[in-house]
């Protein structure tokens, strides 16, 4: 059982990096759930979504030993860290998430400038799949190349079709 | 089969009901419902149907009851306080023996209460829930795949019995995204009834849609013709499909000491409690109602080593505990699991129906 939580600011696709990721999760054969927050939110303030996989059928879409959280704001990474298990990995927007934030010392911290990369990508909307790429990079849950056919299958059912946001995935791969 | 996609619970069941072949929706938005409205605002006029965001719950289920009079396969739903709002309506579809679905994605707690998870409808849709004597056909999915098997079967359930189904979901259920395969679509010709009011040719018998407690002396009106009375065929109704329809799934009744009954998502922490319970040396065991009503009495015969049963419910009054006292004739002590805005711990399940055998 993987439990991963995707948290950040309402409006920068947080649901959909979920979505994405539990795709990829259903592509590797998985049994995988996405559940959203879905209280009264405004634009900028904060989402996140839990997504599970697992070999055997999934009881609860509800996460309580979490092994990956993917923090896009310090709100975030405050109101989450709680719930994580010991040896999980936490990846940050070292962007907006200041160096000297505390982060509890038994979990592993992947900081990613993301918001920077996207931006120096041309593709300043795509900060969520260099995170994605991040996690390819120091997670075993998806290879760079699975995470790139869930991104790829992801856009395409939407008719949205933007290389740079590949661009970004790789970008967030070699990070 | 169809490739896996991954689809939310409510958006799933709403594309399921089109495959249905049902060409008539109305409803008024609540969550955690909406999605439901959302998707089909656009997806039903591309298969050719009506959609109609009603301008209250109450509208919505009378518009339901005028196109299944006239034959459609017609739904609406709602969640909470908006499923209460059609409690009228559901009563007036099962007066006049209509077949209609009704899907209610419940939320927490009674009056306002809170958009989260949540199973505090059971009592309202097992008992009926409005005015007079009737239930409704219940079925209760635990998956996003069960959404769409389940409100293609609520369908053809209506169609069967004439009479509303109801479809408790919940916002687990409905709010989740897991994969699933979608079935083809299946057409539905409304002229197939020949009871539905869709005017009637020269020399034909009228067709009736109206309350049947007016015509329930009349020796004429067909179905006391054929009945005697009205009492009698609705009593012969309920009894055949508590008879045929009840449903439920087993997981490790046999030798269970203890055997929990759940439904909906918490059913499904449930079965996993049995496992958690059963590498500890507890022999806990699982039964699923997939019909509320009829509740699956007969899935009890089953638990022949149970020394008590216990209910899993996110209620803080464990409202399924009275089926499981009727259905086990009072004779063993039923505990209940439940939990509050979210779905019970496993842990907890687990010393609940310990402290059982004390």
């Amino acid at each position: 059982m993987i439990e991963i939580r995707f948290a950040g600011f309402g409006g920068q696709g947080i649901l959909t990096t979920g979505m994405i990721c539990a795709t990829a999760g259903m592509d590797l054969g998985k049994n995988v759930t996405w559940y959203p927050s879905y209280g009264s939110q405004m634009r900028g303030g904060t989402a996140n979504c839990s997504v599970k996989f697992d070999d055997k059928a999934i009881a609860s879409p509800f996460l309580k030993n979490v092994d990956i959280l993917c923090a896009m704001n310090t709100p975030s990474l405050d109101m989450f860290q709680a719930e994580l298990k010991p040896g999980a990995v936490v990846f940050v927007d070292s962007g907006v998430v200041p160096e000297d934030h505390p982060i509890r010392e038994d979990v592993k911290v992947v900081r990613v400038p993301v918001n920077e990369i996207a931006h120096k990508a041309g593709n300043p909307r795509g900060a969520n799949l260099v995170m994605l790429g991040a996690m390819a990079a120091h997670t075993d849950i998806f290879t760079v190349e699975e995470i790139t056919k869930a991104v790829e299958k992801f856009f395409k059912k939407k008719g949205i079709d933007n290389p740079k946001n590949l661009d970004c995935l790789k970008l967030g791969s070699e990070c | 089969m169809a490739e896996k996609v991954l689809m939310k619970g409510n958006e799933a069941l709403a594309e399921a009901a089109l495959r249905a072949g049902s060409r008539f929706y109305s409803g008024y938005p609540i969550t955690p419902q909406t999605e439901i409205l959302e998707y089909l605002s656009t997806r039903m006029a591309e298969v050719g149907g009506f959609f109609v965001q009603a301008e209250s719950e109450l509208c919505g289920i009378n518009m339901v009851f005028g196109a299944a009079a006239a034959g459609a396969r017609a739904f609406t739903t709602s969640s909470g306080p908006g499923y209460s709002l059609k409690q009228e309506g559901i009563s007036y579809l099962a007066a006049n023996d209509l077949p209609a679905v009704i899907i209610d994605v419940m939320r927490i707690g009674s009056g306002l209460g809170d958009i989260f998870m949540g199973q505090g409808d059971y009592w309202q849709l097992t008992r009926g829930g409005g005015h007079g004597d009737y239930r409704t056909i219940v079925l209760a999915p635990n998956s996003v795949q069960e959404n769409v098997e389940m409100v293609q079967k609520a369908f053809d359930l209506a169609e069967q019995y004439l009479h509303p189904v109801i479809i408790a979901s919940d916002a687990g259920i409905g709010q989740m995204m897991e994969p699933v395969e979608l079935p083809d679509f299946k057409e539905h010709d409304v002229n197939k009834f020949d009871w539905a009011v869709r005017g009637c040719k020269e020399n034909e018998n009228p067709r009736y849609c109206q309350n049947i407690y007016y015509n329930m002396w009349d020796e004429e009106y067909p179905l006391v013709k054929e009945y005697g009375d009205y009492p009698t065929y609705l009593t012969k109704k309920y009894a055949t499909i508590e008879e045929n329809e009840q449903r439920w799934e087993s997981y490790q009744v046999e030798d269970a000491e203890v055997v929990l009954v759940a439904y909906g998502s918490s059913s499904r922490v449930a079965k996993d409690t049995v496992d958690t319970a059963r590498a500890q040396g507890f022999k806990l065991g699982l039964i699923r109602p997939i019909t509320l009503w009829p509740f699956p009495k007969k899935a009890f015969a089953e638990a022949k080593a149970a020394k008590a049963f216990c209910t899993v419910e996110v209620n803080i009054l464990g409202q399924m505990g009275d089926d499981v006292r009727l259905a086990t004739e009072g004779k063993f002590p039923v505990g209940f699991a439940g939990n509050f805005f979210a779905v019970p711990d496993p842990d907890d399940i687990i010393a609940t129906a310990k402290a059982l055998l004390k």
